[in-house]
């Protein structure tokens, strides 16, 4: 009986040999050493041997499948390596072509500014405080300090709408006055808030100038807030947006609901100061708008102006937005344009 | 306002450049926003950047100030000249010209009062006065005509004064310096008509500054130097002007003072040199001694004056004494203004009148009435004060825009008018001659009260937080003008009376703490952090969910748009399909009462609107689309003047699938369920639990391809397919996907505080069931049944497949669920499986008449 196993060793044997392949290798090792292989049958039928060649044939059957699964082990180690050696070499592609495409969404980008105007206000303990688009005229001016006909009314080109007394807001500035009768308790708590929004005026659309844009309005009012703080914060945040070497300037201004008032340039972050041509040459950008509460509004407010005191600053995120950018037209801010948006 | 540094220099001594002159002014308030160089160079400041100027340099060498002695004809041409100019050191050059302005004086031998010009010699650069385009170009020898010809008189093109090329610059007097002194033939021209003008922008509040005079004195405040005011006295030797005129003034409140001077027996001829100089550097053009005097004062001092014909006027008085009222207007009275327009006249708009009627707008325009011309021998002057907010008020509904006009609304104090009538009427008499009567006719009803305010130091350190003596606060007042005393720390402030922009009390103190500040000067102010207690921080979670719910959609691929606020009653009907009520919420619109286009005449109610506008915008370059906006809708509010601002998340997708690629993509068109899957996901990221969804009737939808979505039996919004017809109406092809969710509502159910789900601790068993149910059973149905069966063990149930056909029957469907069992009290079995599988089939046949897909 042991010919049929010397036979099948043999049959094994040039089977592995031909076996060249992974997939090969396996459908060898199903068929002889398998939990149905015929090897392992023929380990396994040793209890239907004669009992004389039992001793013999299971030996040598245990010798073939020890010797078996050492070829196999061999054969499989050499398919591998050749396998794998065919694989670095045949497996080269074209690193050129492009990627599989992602859909990728995005914010708008005066909405990236905004934040930034959070995340950095925030740090200094303004918070986000929303106040209405449409306005009665008291709030957006008068109680500002723009009396009626007052010629700071014409700073700022106003919406109306067909009510009497009912315009868009020109400015974020009557959130103040909102914010500090909301939040002040009738004058007796600290306030810092950011007022962000958008706000309207009557402007021909051009490159330069929009009907509708965003401004972020600050306020700080305290028992002991100065000039100096409020220099001193507007520095802080002109380091935290364009880097720790941004310098500022304050150049006196006018506006009713401040006083005294002040723009604020950041030196120009694209020369360095040298003076580029979106500097015009002046090494300053305008970045800001601010100054010290007028005791006239802290008085609508709520406030005792002999007693409290504030500052107040205006920004425009789209117009920092086309600084950092090199966005020369306002235009694209509210055109939807995909191939605008997508930059951002 | 343009204001020429020669000009300012008479009142103020500047040492420093023009450069850094504007850069302290701009500091201080006023915006120099140009410096314009005429011939002078450039200086380069060290530390300050501003553009470098192109302007033309003149050559101190070549460019001179020139005598014509003589113009002599050319002998081969009529329309040349040879024109004999002496240009110092005894030297005559000859310069061949065309200027035809010289003709007048040709072959009339030597001038008896010879003429100056602008000379430039060979080698000089000037502008190339034919080209059209700036083009700069060398003198060179060239005959003209036979003659030989290597220099040349100058126009003002030529030497970048202006674009005037019709003649050559001619003064028919010798000009000479502040002094006096004059010019000699061959002086450098920069030192004769060189100059440096500085336009600046001011700001409303600057009222006292917008004259030359006016800049001068803020110049000597913030250089700290000494001010020097133009002479005020009057040579008057007429008869009194008592009796010849008299003024009724009505409305004190809106014209507080009127006077009046008197100049008789006058000759109108052109200005001298310097005056029109000025004037035109200012941007003025001369036209008579006595125009130009009435212009010259408004920006000399900032007091604008009105020129009477007294002749005119008293003829219209039928012979007597003109009286004049300043009133409102009648019912319907109407007043013919210089520019030509007949003005109907708002009940507001003071007026100066005599008794025959209106002769002009107070404070604005004159009427034409009783205008002066060439031929006026007798000059009334007026300059009076007017209330500035009604003056603005008139100019601004009569849309009218005078430099009168422009610094009476800003403010002019009263004090100003008896200065203004008095430098004027002199100056008349200077230029044209005659005779000024004795006094001023002076109506001065409502002088203001000098304002007084008592300021203590301890507030100018609480607002600057700067801290100063009595003594140096004092010293910077003084500097502007103010007449300080300090008594102990309170400082007692007089304040001067050319201003009108410092209050009383309270709001005095602060005007008087921004003045030490602009004088003191704000880079001088030092940095602090605040020291202040920080006001409680409050958590906004509104804010911070939509900011949230921006990042989710981004992350799902959407991009964010912002559209205008603005649209027209007309665009937003499009959302509704023809035949469907209307999808806008109820109540008016808020009404614009000056948009800016009929197609922003409205604020928007609806969030679609601007999306699907968008849509259509990008759909010429852009094969598929994934938007989103979110923002206020306006919604006015019966019972309330201000509208509601509910904000609304909208979404729009539509297009191809995905963009096409080498190795090959899904590109179908997106269809509901592409965009069900963003919300779907949209709201696993914003952790919203009970989220169902049924079949919506939305006119702007399509009525079996839309949904609205629920939470807990709160409504958060629509979305599905855009009716093909309101597609249509804003011109988008194939299927657009849209949403419009109600911010509020979304916000409101997120959840931050979730509870986050263990890991399973046994493995799950998972099986697949197909049942075969009638065509219009739903997901949800047949999800519900395969819960309620499942009961506690089963864990998910998602369905992979749906299909219909052989073999299942018509008006039948197949869909196919995996099952997913899990319990973490043991290892489930195959068999405890099979049974609930069972229990689902069964519960399935009952309840929907299903059966299980053999
Ligand atoms: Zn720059």
């Amino acid at each position: 009986m042991t010919d049929t196993l010397e036979s099948l060793l043999g049959e094994a044997q040039g089977a592995l040999d031909a076996a060249k392949s992974s997939e090969a290798l396996r459908a060898w090792e199903l068929q002889f050493l398998g939990k149905k292989g015929r090897v392992i049958e023929a380990v396994r039928s040793v209890g239907t041997m004669p009992k004389e060649e039992r001793a013999a044939y299971g030996k040598r059957a245990n010798e073939i499948k020890v010797a078996l699964e050492a070829a196999y082990a061999e054969r499989e180690e050499s398919i591998k390596a050749a396998e794998l050696a065919q694989n670095l070499e045949a497996g080269e592609i074209d690193v050129t072509l492009p990627g599989r495409p992602v859909n990728r969404g995005g914010l708008h980008p005066s909405t990236h500014t905004l934040r930034d105007f959070y995340r950095i206000w925030s740090t200094m303990g303004f918070q986000v405080y929303h106040s209405r688009e449409v306005e009665d005229d008291d709030t957006n001016f008068t109680l500002l300090n723009f009396p009626p006909h007052h010629p700071a009314r014409e700073m700022q080109d106003t919406i109306f709408t067909t009510k009497p007394n009912v315009i868009l807001r020109t400015h974020t500035s009557p959130g103040q006055i909102r914010g500090m009768r909301e939040l002040g308790e009738n004058g007796t708590k600290p306030i810092r808030i950011i007022l962000p929004g958008m706000c309207y005026r009557y402007e021909q659309i051009t490159a330069r100038s929009e009907v509708q844009f965003n401004q972020v309005e600050g306020l700080c009012i305290g028992k002991n807030i100065h000039m100096t703080d409020l220099k001193g914060t507007i520095a802080e945040f002109a380091k935290a947006m364009f880097g720790p070497q941004a310098k500022v300037r304050f150049r006196a201004s006018y506006f009713p609901f401040t006083e005294p008032s002040m723009e604020v340039d950041v030196e120009c972050f694209l020369c360095g100061g040298q003076g580029c041509r979106v500097c015009k040459y002046a090494g300053w950008l305008e970045i800001a708008g601010s100054g010290m509460v007028h005791p006239v509004v802290l008085q609508n407010g709520g406030y005792d102006p002999k007693a409290w005191s504030g500052f107040a600053f205006g920004m425009g995120p789209e117009r920092i937005t086309m600084l950092k950018h090199g966005i020369n037209d306002i235009r694209y801010f509210w055109a939807n344009d995909l191939r605008f948006l997508e930059q951002f | 306002m343009r204001v020429p540094l020669s000009w300012l220099k008479e009142y103020v001594d500047i040492e420093i450049p023009a450069e850094l002159l504007a850069e302290k002014l701009t500091a201080a308030g006023l915006e120099v926003a140009h410096l314009d160089y005429l011939g002078v160079p450039q200086t380069m400041v060290e530390g300050l950047r501003y553009p470098k100027s192109d302007h033309l340099v003149w050559d101190n060498q070549r460019i001179l100030l020139g005598k014509i002695l003589e113009v002599m004809p050319h002998p081969n041409a009529d329309r040349l000249v040879l024109a004999q100019v002496e240009i110092g050191g005894g030297v005559i050059e000859q310069c061949v010209t065309g200027a035809p302005n010289l003709f007048e004086f040709k072959g009339a031998g030597l001038l008896s009062s010879p003429l100056w010009t602008a000379f430039a010699a060979e080698g000089a650069e000037v502008w190339d006065g034919h080209s059209d385009e700036p083009k700069r170009m060398i003198l060179k020898e060239k005959p003209l005509r036979g003659i030989p010809n290597r220099s040349m008189v100058c126009s003002e093109k030529e030497l970048g004064l202006s674009g005037e090329h019709e003649g050559i610059i001619l003064m028919r007097e010798q000009p000479h310096d502040a002094s006096g002194k004059p010019f000699a033939p061959g002086t450098p021209l920069s030192e004769v008509l060189g100059d440096i003008v500085l336009e600046i922008e001011f700001t409303p509040n600057l009222a006292r500054a917008i004259s030359i005079y006016g800049v001068a004195r803020e110049t000597a405040a913030i250089l700290d130097k000494e001010l020097r005011p133009p002479p005020f006295d009057v040579l008057m030797e007429g008869a009194t002007i008592d009796g010849k005129v008299t003024v009724t003034i009505t409305e004190p409140e809106l014209n507080p003072r009127f006077t009046f001077a008197l100049l008789e027996n006058t000759t109108v001829k052109p200005s001298p040199e310097w005056m029109q100089r000025r004037l035109t550097l200012v941007g003025q053009r001369p036209i008579n001694n006595l125009v130009d005097v009435t212009n010259y004062i408004t920006f000399e001092i900032g007091q604008p004056l009105h020129a009477f014909d007294y002749d005119k006027l008293k003829a219209r008085a039928g012979g007597k004494a003109p009286h004049i009222i300043t009133r409102l207007p009648k019912p319907g009275e109407t007043l013919l203004t210089l520019d030509g327009q007949n003005r109907v006249l708002d009940a507001h708009n003071i007026l100066v009148c005599d008794e025959e009627g209106v002769l002009g707008l107070g404070g604005v325009m004159g009427g034409s009435d009783s205008e002066i011309d060439e031929n006026t021998k007798t000059v009334l002057l007026e300059a009076a004060g007017w209330n500035f907010i009604n003056v603005r008020r008139t100019m601004m509904t009569q849309k009218l825009h005078t430099e009168a006009g422009y610094r009476f609304s800003r403010g002019v104090h009263p004090s100003q008018a008896l200065l203004g009538v008095m430098r004027g009427i002199e100056l008349m008499r200077v230029t044209g001659g005659g005779t000024v009567a004795k006094e001023i006719y002076d109506n001065y009803p409502l002088p203001p009260e000098t304002v007084v305010v008592k300021l203590p130091t301890s507030e100018i350190f609480r607002i600057l937080g700067v801290k100063m003596s009595a003594h140096e606060a004092q010293n910077l007042l003084r500097r502007g003008g103010f007449l300080v005393e300090a008594q102990g720390d309170v400082l007692h402030v007089e304040v001067p009376d050319w201003r009108m922009d410092i209050g009383t009390g309270v709001i005095g103190e602060a005007d008087l703490v921004e003045e030490i500040a602009r004088i003191y000067g704000y880079d001088a102010i030092p940095d602090t952090i605040i020291a202040d207690e920080m006001p409680p921080q409050w958590a906004n979670a509104k804010f911070q969910r939509e900011e949230a719910i921006r990042d989710a959609l981004a992350a799902l691929g959407l991009r964010e748009i912002v559209s205008y606020r603005f649209t027209a009653p007309e665009r937003e009907a499009l959302l509704t399909a023809p035949g469907m009520p209307s999808v806008l919420p109820e109540g008016a619109y808020v009404t614009l009462a000056n948009p800016i286009s009929p197609e922003k005449s409205v604020l928007r109610k609806s969030i679609l609107t601007g999306l699907l506008e968008a849509a259509r915008l990008n759909a010429r370059y852009a094969e598929r689309q994934f938007t989103f906006e979110i923002g206020a809708v306006y919604l006015e509010h019966a019972g309330q003047d201000l509208p509601d601002e509910p904000r609304r998340l909208g979404l729009l997708i539509t297009g191809k699938r995905n963009d096409p690629a080498w190795m090959g993509t899904d590109s179908g068109a997106m269809d509901f369920y592409d965009l069900k899957g963003i919300l779907e996901d949209l709201f696993k990221a914003l952790h919203l639990s009970g989220v169902t969804y049924s079949r919506a009737m939305e006119g702007s939808f399509h009525p079996g391809r839309s949904a609205q979505v629920n939470v807990n039996g709160k409504t958060l919004g629509v979305f599905g397919e855009i009716h093909p017809q309101v597609a249509a109406a804003f011109e988008l092809e194939g299927a657009v996907l849209a949403a419009d969710f109600d911010l509020a509502a979304v916000i409101s159910v997120m959840n931050e505080l979730y509870t986050a789900q263990p890991l399973p601790l046994t493995p799950a068993v998972q099986q697949d069931v197909a049942l075969v149910v009638k065509e219009e059973t739903t997901n949800a149905e047949v999800e519900a049944v395969i819960r309620k069966a499942g009961g506690q063990l089963l864990k998910a149930a998602q369905l992979f497949d749906v299909y219909r056909g052989d073999p299942v029957p018509m008006g039948f469907k197949s869909m196919a669920y995996s099952v997913t069992y899990q319990t973490d009290e043991r290892t489930l079995t195959e068999a405890e499986a099979n049974k609930i599988r069972e229990k689902i089939v069964k519960l399935a046949e009952r309840e929907l008449g299903a059966a299980l897909r053999g």
